[in-house]
């Protein structure tokens, strides 16, 4: 029966099928999700593996898919998505599938290829629709040229000058060196401009061609020209928009059957085939319960593929330890997961998971503990889990964690609104629902008017009304709340430690080590219960009686007193007797210590004595050799010991920060209401609902970013903290390695 | 004309959200204000001379009560104003983004 309780029993089997119905059978398995294949070639490296050149196709395969991607989303392209489940392609229609993908993006690359050349063309045609002017300037005067028509073009235009041959008449004539140039500009209002540069120069223009018949027709051929460009640029932008489309509507569906592919071939490669080359030997791990459903998925692969032998199921003895699989739903995985995060738990060891589904959230809300802040989280939590699916599409790594602990947040919510009550702390004010309890007339009984009754009715109050409202503005609260608070962690700790006792229990009687069960559950319990299960009654006994306040004893001294064996007479006690119950109790718990100890190694090292009798001397070095020492043992004892006891003071104390995060949110929260929102509810005048508006929002934003992302991922850390260290620590060894199947969902899931 | 969208589909959204939040609050807070809740004391912007003075108490107290709680609803109000604005933006987004594809 599978349970969250423990994690479920596994078995190896060792499966044999045909190298022809190899792809299918696989690819039921996958699509079935149970089954984990063992490597049964760890020696070889990853190029050296049988089927390695079919991976690099599928990976290529999976590259041209990308890059088909990345165009379909340049051309606004929706891609489809496919919900049915797709046929894994054999080996034939591998092939046919990668031509497919290879002509496409050959087509694709040509395509982008014209389209880039077409519009360059279309590019320089367009400069060439642009004026030019000819002339001839003296050759001093012409670096001052290029710079006037520098500052007044900025460069938009270009220039060519060179020497003018002189011949020999005009060397004669002694005539200057002169520049023949040629300037082309674009558009026609500049000719002006240039005009009257040239005349200030004194550069004599010619403007070619020479008619301006010639320039109207120059000029119309390059705007149709132009015009052609542009048709065929959107002509050949309509056909790639055509190929992209037909190829969205398969592209999820090519995409999805080339992971199976590759994860198909990856499996083979775990795989033996034995030298007739047409028998396939696999070993899986799978749950114990599931094997029918194996065998099913197995018999229906090799009908798929027509071959006539059915795949043969051999279930094997292991010495090996089994990955640890626990069978989680919605709800559950995600505080598996918080537990798998610590340590895998070790195979057949009691799982944590079903108690931290209460637990996590309840540590969590006595750190919160606010019912306003608890129900905008809860809110939140609910809005997440129903638009789960739509938020997973934004396939960013913080939502894709919010998303995961959807269910954690909603019961983390829910369970701060049922603090925030008890604590009676909504947005950092208090209701007054049932009333007060307290009885004011007490106060003036004949003892005297300053006895503080804190007495028989409030507790039982506790449960409906347990802070009255008038607590909220009184000036002495925190002094109330503060010992409230402390000596309520403390309660919860000791309790939460308990528990985590005795689920050891649990695990000894599952594994069979009675002998564990009084040699450790048994000193464990007695030490803690002696101790601080005795503080826990101390802390209960004072809230239950009635005490003079100036001379009530603190509990905290009346335990330090306890341990130090220090009694005298002034001392005031609860009750009679309470110093020879004290003394019992500490002497029991030290008596405890040895027995933790020193009694486990005795009796191992007494066995050992009886066998190596019992075996002869021949064997006495072999066992020796194989045996751990005593020393070894003794020390790991020790170092056990220490830590249980040692630790149960330091993790006690370590629960009081139950106490620090709930007052510390009380504060905060306090301070944001009394300097944000206060500010403009102590304006009378009209102006207040507008800052009241104003104020108001800001009070929102730092309630959601200080108070619930900030506080609320504190307390977060601090509780699972708590639960993994103080808790875990008394039961759980978690050294298993988790169960990872061949399952086509989760490929799939985390891929996308 | 000009187009009317003036932020985002996120700002818009915010918006919503704040503004749901701010009626409901507000509207609550001035329910309590009203109901003269003791533990809102605090928020109530008296002196010592209202105590003190008061011909008729504590009706000077309760008076100022009153007001803080007008002043609440009006703020709901206000807060409902923004919610309208803000849903026209969403509205407004969706359209857009719709057009466009």
């Amino acid at each position: 029966m599978s349970s969250l309780f423990r994690s479920e029993e596994m078995c190896l089997v060792q499966l044999f099928f045909q190298t022809e119905s190899a792809h299918n059978c696989i690819s039921e398995l996958g699509h079935l999700g149970l089954v984990q294949f063992k490597d049964l070639n760890p020696g070889v490296a990853a190029f050296q593996r049988r089927f390695v050149k079919e991976v690099k196709k599928c990976e290529e395969m999976e590259r041209i898919l990308r890059y088909l991607e990345k165009e379909m989303v340049k051309s606004n392209i929706v891609i489809a998505a496919t919900k049915e489940k797709e046929m894994v392609p054999c080996a034939r229609d591998v092939l046919e599938l990668e031509s497919t993908f290879e002509k496409l993006e050959q087509e694709l690359r040509e395509i982008n290829r014209n389209h880039a050349a077409l519009r360059q063309n279309l590019i320089e045609l367009m400069d060439i629709d642009s004026l030019f002017i000819a002339g001839v300037i003296k050759q001093e005067r012409f670096p001052a040229f290029e710079k006037v028509l520098w500052r007044l073009f900025h460069g938009n235009f270009v220039l060519r000058h060179t020497e003018m041959q002189a011949t020999e008449e005009l060397q004669a004539r002694g005539a200057v060196k002169k520049d023949v140039f040629i300037i082309f500009v674009q558009g026609d209002h500049v000719r002006e401009k240039i005009r009257k540069v040239c005349e200030g120069f004194r550069a004599s223009l010619y403007s070619c061609p020479k008619t301006l018949y010639e320039r109207k027709q120059m000029s119309n051929s390059v705007m149709t020209q132009m015009e052609d460009l542009r048709m065929i640029l959107r002509r050949t932008e309509e056909y790639r928009a055509g190929v992209l489309t037909r190829a969205a509507e398969h592209v999820q569906e090519w995409g999805s059957k080339v992971k199976k592919m590759k994860a198909i071939y990856y499996t083979l490669n775990l795989c033996n085939i034995d030298i007739t080359q047409k028998l396939i030997v696999a070993e899986i791990w799978c749950p114990v319960s599931d094997l029918t459903l194996v065998q099913s998925a197995l018999i229906k692969g090799s009908e798929q593929s027509g071959s006539s032998v059915t795949p043969v199921l051999n279930r094997i003895q292991t010495q090996q330890t089994p990955p640890t699989f626990n069978r989680t739903n919605t709800f559950t995985e995600g505080f598996q997961a918080i537990i798998d995060a610590y340590g895998v738990g070790t195979y057949l060891e009691i799982n944590p998971a079903p108690y931290t589904i209460v637990t996590f959230p309840f540590l969590f809300a006595v750190m919160f503990g606010d019912c306003g802040h608890g129900l905008v989280m809860t809110l939140f939590a609910v809005w997440v889990i129903s638009q789960a699916e739509s938020l997973r599409k934004w396939k960013n790594e913080l939502t894709d964690v919010v998303i995961g602990g959807r269910y954690i947040i909603l019961l983390m919510g829910m369970f701060s609104i049922y603090t925030g009550l008890i604590y009676n702390d909504c947005f950092s004010k208090s209701f007054n629902i049932f009333g007060s309890s307290w009885c004011v007339r007490p106060m003036f009984h004949p003892h005297g008017p300053w006895q503080y009754v804190f007495n028989f009715f409030f507790l039982i109050n506790v449960h409906t009304a347990p802070h009255i409202s008038v607590w909220n503005i009184a000036s002495n609260k925190l002094s109330f709340l503060n010992s409230f608070k402390m000596k309520m962690s403390v309660i919860l700790g000791v309790s939460h430690m308990l528990f985590g006792v005795a689920l050891s229990l649990v695990n000894f009687v599952h594994f069979r080590k009675f002998q564990d069960i009084f040699l450790q559950f048994v000193p464990q319990l007695i030490f803690m219960l002696s101790l601080f299960g005795y503080l826990i009654f101390l802390i209960l006994y004072k809230w239950c009686i009635t005490l003079r306040s100036e001379t009530a004893p603190s509990i905290l001294l009346l335990f330090i007193n306890m341990m130090l064996f220090d009694y005298q007479s002034e001392h005031v006690l609860l009750y009679r007797g309470q110093v020879w119950i004290h003394i019992f109790l500490v002497l029991t718990a030290v008596l405890m210590v040895p027995v933790l100890l020193l009694v486990k190694p005795f009796l191992i090292y007494r066995t050992r004595m009886k066998t190596r009798h019992q075996v002869g001397e021949q064997n006495h070095f072999i066992c020796f050799l194989l045996q751990v020492s005593m020393g070894d043992i003794f020390v790991y004892q020790a170092i056990h010991t220490i830590e249980f006891c040692l630790g149960c003071i330091s993790n006690t104390t370590s629960y009081l920060r139950l106490w620090a995060l709930s007052l510390a949110h009380a504060e905060l929260s306090e301070v944001l209401w009394r300097m944000v929102l206060q500010v403009g509810l102590k304006i009378s005048s009209g102006m207040g609902s507008l800052m009241l508006v104003v104020l108001f929002a800001a009070f929102a934003v730092l309630t959601v970013t200080v108070l619930l992302i900030m506080e609320g991922l504190s307390a977060f850390l601090h509780a699972l903290r708590l639960h993994w260290v103080e808790f875990q620590n008394k039961f759980y060894e978690g050294s298993g390695y988790k169960f990872t199947p061949l399952s086509f969902d989760s490929l799939l899931k985390t891929q996308q | 004309m000009p187009s009317l969208l003036f932020c985002g589909p996120k700002l818009a959204a915010c918006g919503i959200v704040l503004s749901i939040w701010g009626v409901i609050m507000l509207s609550m807070l001035g329910i309590f204000f009203s109901a003269k809740s003791a533990v809102l004391i605090e928020d109530v912007p008296f002196t010592e001379e209202d105590i003190r003075d008061d011909k008729n108490p504590p009706q000077k107290i309760y008076g100022l009560y009153n007001q803080v709680g007008i002043n609440c609803f009006i703020a709901a109000a206000i807060y409902v104003g923004v919610g309208a604005v803000s849903l026209c933006q969403v509205r407004l987004n969706k359209r857009q983004e719709y057009m466009v594809t």
